[in-house]
């Protein structure tokens, strides 16, 4: 099979989407008053994309991704897959969300504990994780004894070993200091085209969604709405130095004037 | 070292105390059945050993002690489960378990001993009903404290009910959990023996009691060292469960 995502990008785009989310709102009690965190979000997901949200705080970003992941109930409208059963989600959040009185092995087999999967072959393909994410020597290990960065790269070994249908990304690497964050990202442009993941990403920074998406949406201050939708036809594998290129330089500029 | 030492000198203030209780003994001159020497009561623990009789004590105790301590504590972490997981069944009882701590067990022992007659049924009660409390309120912190964000992990993987409660709420809350039965052990103790000061025809409490009318004061001394022993035993026993599952908290 042709790994897609050395094509270009007008093959992508002939893949059927796997999900379609149309006219999504999401409204919470806040007291007496509504607050409207979501309004009419729209946008459709092929498989193998990878997307990114920007937006500002509060613009409803996690709500999407909760939304997304069966977490949270729609106010209005529906986020709906294409795929035969329901989907399976690998999610990375902010925090690495780790449990704190399992190895490192441990935690990241869980995933396939909860389909029933026998504990052998959890472990066997949770080695393989390990070894993915570059954590070889640290099975063993504790949360309490790994740095945010070897944390966060639990947390993704985590999402990708059901081998779900789409990943979802909460600001996975905030927390990370920026050289291990754009460390992370060759990492995770590396492991979503060997294993051909659909891909929807949170994040606050314009050179990470661009670094790392095919598409990146914008999302307005409350209520959070879709302001731009920005394909990004960079090619792949991206380089450390594509920022300093010129198509990298406009549609920085242009994502930074639809943030505000 | 520096753990080695404390307990070297925990062990030593210990060994300390038998001369110093002996040297008491000695300078007040007080009689046999008011303060008797660390000797009198070492013999006393040798002959109820060996007649026999301070085990079947201690074992009616022991058992009493257990069976009150498992059924407090399943009944506590159960409905503590249910009290954490539903604000309205919280709203609606909590009423009756506020009011029910003013109430002090001990007070009503004579009235249980009265309903339920001089066997151990009134004592693993009392047992059940003094540990209840404490388990249940560490229950309802320790499954209300489990990570929200740990939640949404087990419901995007579509985790069941079941797996919720054993891979996520159970070892959540086992810390809390434990420091619960750690509180319950201690407590259970001093619910059997109540207990048994009411009415019993054996048991360590009872024994408490002959030994008081028939002025054998060593008898008591023997008695009240058993319960000291049983009381750390099962504090120990609590200690080596948390040593065992709670390695990952150092
Ligand atoms: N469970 C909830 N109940 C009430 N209000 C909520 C709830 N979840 C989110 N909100 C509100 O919805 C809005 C959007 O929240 P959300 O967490 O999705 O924002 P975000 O874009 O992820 O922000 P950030 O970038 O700071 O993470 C916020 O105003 C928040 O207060
Ligand atoms: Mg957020």
């Amino acid at each position: 099979m042709i790994c897609a995502s050395f094509l270009p990008r007008s093959v992508n785009l002939m893949l059927p989407p796997i999900l379609t989310v149309q006219n999504l709102n999401v409204t919470f009690a806040a007291g007496a008053k509504q607050l409207c965190a979501l309004e009419n979000i729209s946008f459709a997901l092929r498989a193998r994309e990878f997307i990114c949200f920007l937006g500002p705080s509060g613009s409803g970003k996690t709500t999407l991704l909760r939304v997304l992941a069966g977490l949270q109930k729609p106010t209005a409208g529906a986020a709906q897959f294409q795929l035969a059963q329901t989907p399976k989600i690998g999610m990375v959040f902010q925090q690495a969300n780790l449990m704190p009185w399992r190895t490192v092995l441990e935690n990241i087999k869980l995933p396939l504990e909860l389909e029933g999967v026998s504990d052998a072959n959890a472990k066997l393909k949770a080695q393989e994780l390990i070894e993915l994410v570059g954590l070889r020597g640290f099975e063993n290990s504790l949360p309490r004894d790994l740095s945010g960065g070897m944390a966060q790269r639990v947390g993704l070994a985590r999402a990708l070993i059901h081998n779900p249908d789409l990943l979802l990304l909460d600001e996975p690497f905030a927390s990370l200091d920026a050289l291990t964050r754009e460390r992370m990202w060759g990492e995770l442009s590396m492991i979503w085209q060997a294993k051909q993941k659909t891909v929807v990403m949170v994040t606050h920074s314009i050179h990470e969604a661009l670094f790392l998406a095919d598409r990146v949406l914008v999302l307005t201050q409350r209520p959070g709405k879709i302001k731009l939708d920005l394909p990004v036809n960079l090619p792949r594998p991206r380089a450390d130095d594509v920022r300093y290129t010129h198509q990298f330089g406009e549609m920085a500029k242009k994502l930074r004037a639809a943030i505000e | 070292m520096k753990p080695f030492i404390s307990r070297l000198l925990g062990v030593g203030s210990i060994l300390l105390f038998i001369p110093l209780w002996e040297l008491i003994v000695r300078v007040s001159g007080l009689p046999k059945f008011i303060l008797p020497s660390p000797a009198d009561v070492a013999l006393r623990f040798v002959k109820a050993l060996a007649d026999g009789s301070l085990w079947i004590h201690t074992g009616q105790t022991l058992t009493e002690i257990l069976l009150g301590l498992f059924f407090g504590a399943s009944f506590a972490t159960i409905l503590g489960y249910f009290l954490a997981k539903s604000y309205l069944l919280e709203s609606i009882l909590a009423p009756y378990l506020v009011a029910s701590q003013a109430i002090p067990i001990v007070a009503v022992a004579p009235l249980l001993a009265l309903w339920l007659g001089p066997g151990s049924a009134s004592k693993v009660l009392i047992c059940s009903l003094i540990v209840f409390f404490p388990i249940l309120v560490n229950t309802i912190v320790g499954v209300r404290a489990v990570p929200a964000a740990l939640y949404d992990l087990l419901r995007a993987l579509h985790a069941t009910r079941w797996q919720i409660l054993f891979k996520l709420e159970i070892p959540a809350a086992l810390p809390v959990l434990l420091g619960g039965l750690r509180v319950g052990a201690t407590l259970s103790v001093i619910g059997a023996i109540v207990g048994e000061l009411v009415d019993a025809k054996q048991g360590l409490g009872f024994l408490l009691k002959l030994g008081d009318f028939q002025y054998d004061t060593s008898m008591v001394f023997v008695a009240v060292l058993m319960l000291a022993a049983l009381a750390l035993s099962l504090y120990g026993l609590v200690t080596l469960l948390e040593k065992k599952f709670l390695k990952w908290m150092k």
